[in-house]
């Protein structure tokens, strides 16, 4: 048998060197005349260990990592092509903890399989969804999808199937798909590890979506910050129509769904639903009003399911083993699995996948295994840039929508950023202002003034001018901004700023009492 | 086919992808990421022609342009390093980082040194949050960064 390794062509992965690995392996078995096949395999996700090198062997897959490419040479000479003996040696990859104690359904083949090879895909249980849902009626879809309980995986929440009985209830006879990929979220990686290591899944879950409404166009709106996923999807929407999975006759159904990949232009307000829209149709991206919604009028004036990466990925698994397999998973409300991203400080970075639940501390502490910097953990935000700073006090939150709202949180794309106890909370208050200031699209006066008035306000509060006044404003300004904010950008960016100013008040001590204090 | 009134050569290459994309639905972003990706800015010069093309007006093409960050007024340098400023990497020292990177090439953020050779952006996150703090050379993706790769990558884009 012809050795088969796989190493990572996750842009994680490649970060951290994977290309040169993968030459430095392609060097040695040219130069020892050893015949095997390399495959560019998405991640895992345990980017700990990235690039993790992994080989099929006769007892199956052994991995070893983090491999760097100077320690190729050592990994041939300890015979790793059959599982030898090294101190990069991690044994069986499912047997890794951190990939041992996940229950990956969305995630279930990325880092697995070849993410370009269809049969790859469907010997995984690819397209097993699709070829039912082809047999099915519209509604019956959508209501396979609604009774599983799926939710937004976006941050808002809002239940998946609802959105699609909207679409399909229209009687329009052009409709759309859109995906949101703009993952612009600092600590969210989970659309850009599926896009790369498991496009197909993708491309499935968006045309279920079309099946399910009516809708026979999709467009995949990726930010451009994410070159590698971009090209990835392109490659594998070639492939989906090449084998008749995406055309005029999905999977022969006699049905019609093609899609297209567009890219974005660095805006993050794009994130926002109607921003995109807006973006898709070639303006500016500006946040519309709702009424009317997307799924009434959306992309050119369309019906239009507009569904972020993981919800739409999410789906496949749904209608293969059905809805009373997913909504298993889960608690209260919240259902299934959620791919929680753990980064920023932190020792045993990566992607989790788990049924909602977990607490912050669990997630934190025990699978993530504290800071990188070794230091104690001071706060971490939760749902990026537009979600609050929880300390300590709050771990034992569990990790579900409701759970995070009660405590003035938001688990949003399920992103977690770890800070160590260095962080000034002040700062990353000022931050999230500024960041507003930079990205808002103008629309509303609270966000796109707001902003920077707040930041000049925390700045006052740093230099220790009328500190009390100072944070009177602070939090009025944060109420306008909340409630007089058309999306989520003005609306939520009081969350990382109070949750701040609330959890660590002693960062928010004027200069010269901040220093008498330590 | 070039379009009437495409003199110069920018207006003629600008034209004639304006004719091979504008039946695509909502066609601007890209025929403007076609024009960036062909003169690695958008010319002034492209405006009146992606509008005449699309039958939009000039301010509502200029309006696009300006409003997305990615979209260059002038060319950059021959390297461009994007160094993610986002929370994530804050928490591993991005500040540091882009200060120290700062320092070495002698420029701030949104400049190009004056050799031509580097500019320097922030960025809002690569979603390499799990190997903080990250950067982008060129397209090519790097995590991790510390005092030696901050000295590798200075030496490669003055090279």
């Amino acid at each position: 048998m012809k050795p088969v390794i796989y190493i990572p062509g996750d842009s994680g992965a490649l970060a951290l060197g994977a290309d040169k690995v993968a030459a430095s392996i392609a060097g040695e078995l040219k130069q020892r005349g050893i015949e095997a096949s390399i495959v560019r395999n998405g991640s895992r996700g345990a980017y700990f260990l990235e690039p993790m090198v992994e080989v099929e062997t006769q007892a199956g897959r052994v991995a070893y990592g983090p491999v760097r490419a100077a320690q190729v040479k050592g990994l041939f000479d300890a015979g790793f092509l059959s599982g030898g003996a090294h101190e990069l040696a991690l044994g069986d990859p499912e047997e890794i903890p951190f990939i041992a104690r996940q229950t990956r359904l969305t995630f279930a083949r990325c880092g697995i399989t070849d993410p370009f090879s269809l049969e790859d895909y469907e010997r995984h249980g690819g397209l097993a969804g699709l070829r039912r849902a082809a047999t099915m009626a519209p509604a019956q879809i959508v209501a396979e999808v609604t009774e599983s309980g799926l939710r937004g995986r976006g941050g808002a929440g809002f239940p998946t199937g609802i959105k699609w009985k909207t679409v399909l209830d229209t009687g329009d006879v052009q409709k759309y798909i859109v995906c949101n990929a703009d993952e612009g979220d600092s600590g969210t990686f989970a659309d850009r590890m599926i896009m790369e290591g498991d496009p197909f899944v993708l491309v499935e879950g968006m045309a279920i979506a079309g099946l399910a409404t009516g809708a026979t166009k999709g467009f995949i709106y990726i930010r451009s910050e994410y070159p590698h996923a971009v090209a990835a999807m392109r490659r594998a929407v070639e492939i989906a129509r090449g084998a008749k999975v995406l055309g005029p006759d999905v999977l022969g159904s006699g049905r019609v769904f093609d899609m297209e990949v567009r890219v974005g232009a660095g805006a993050y307000v794009c994130g926002e639903e109607t921003a995109l829209l807006d973006s898709l149709e070639g303006k500016r991206g500006m946040v519309r009003a709702k009424p009317p919604l997307p799924a009434h009028k959306g992309l050119f004036g369309r019906p239009t399911v507009i569904n972020n990466v993981i919800s739409l990925a999410s789906v496949p698994i749904i209608l293969d083993r059905g809805a009373a397999y997913y909504k298993d998973f889960g608690m209260g409300r919240s259902r299934g699995t959620i791919p929680i991203q753990i980064a920023g400080n932190i020792r045993h970075g990566g992607l989790f996948e788990t049924a909602f639940g977990l607490t912050l501390g669990e997630i934190v502490d025990d699978i993530g295994g504290g800071t990188a910097t070794g230091r104690p953990v001071k706060a971490v935000q939760v749902g990026g840039p537009l979600g609050a700073y929880f300390p300590r006090a709050l771990f034992d939150t569990p990790f579900d929508y409701e759970a995070f709202a009660a405590k003035d949180g938001l688990i949003g794309h399920a992103g977690i950023v770890v800070f160590d106890d260095s962080a000034d909370m002040l700062k990353q208050a000022r931050f999230a202002m500024e960041f507003c200031a930079l990205e808002s699209c103008g629309k509303c006066t609270p966000c796109r003034v707001g902003s920077t008035r707040g930041v000049e306000v925390l700045d006052r509060l740093a230099a220790g001018i009328a500190p009390d006044s100072q944070i009177e404003l602070v939090t009025d300004l944060c109420n306008t901004m909340k409630f007089g904010s058309l999306c989520a950008l003005g609306g939520f960016t009081p969350y990382p700023v109070m949750s701040a100013l609330t959890h660590f008040p002693e960062d928010f001590k004027p200069a010269p009492m901040r220093e008498a204090a330590e | 086919m070039v379009m009437q009134g495409a003199g110069t050569g920018i207006e003629a290459q600008v034209a004639s992808i304006v004719d091979g994309m504008k039946g695509m639905e909502g066609p601007l972003l890209p025929i403007l990421h076609e024009v960036q990706e062909e003169f690695g800015y958008v010319p002034h010069e492209a405006l009146p022609v992606i509008a005449r093309g699309l039958n939009l007006s000039r301010a509502e093409v200029y309006g696009v342009v300006s409003f997305y960050h990615d979209y260059r007024k002038e060319p950059a340098g021959r390297h461009v390093l994007k160094v993610c400023q986002a929370e994530s990497c804050q928490s591993m020292g991005s500040d540091d980082v882009a200060a120290r990177l700062r320092q070495a090439l002698g420029i701030d953020f949104h400049q190009t040194t004056p050799d031509g050779r580097v500019t320097l952006e922030p960025v809002y996150c690569l979603g390499l949050c799990a190997c903080s703090p990250a950067a982008m050379l060129d397209g090519e993706v790097i995590g991790r960064i510390d005092a030696d790769r901050i000295d590798e990558i200075v030496a490669e884009v003055r090279a």
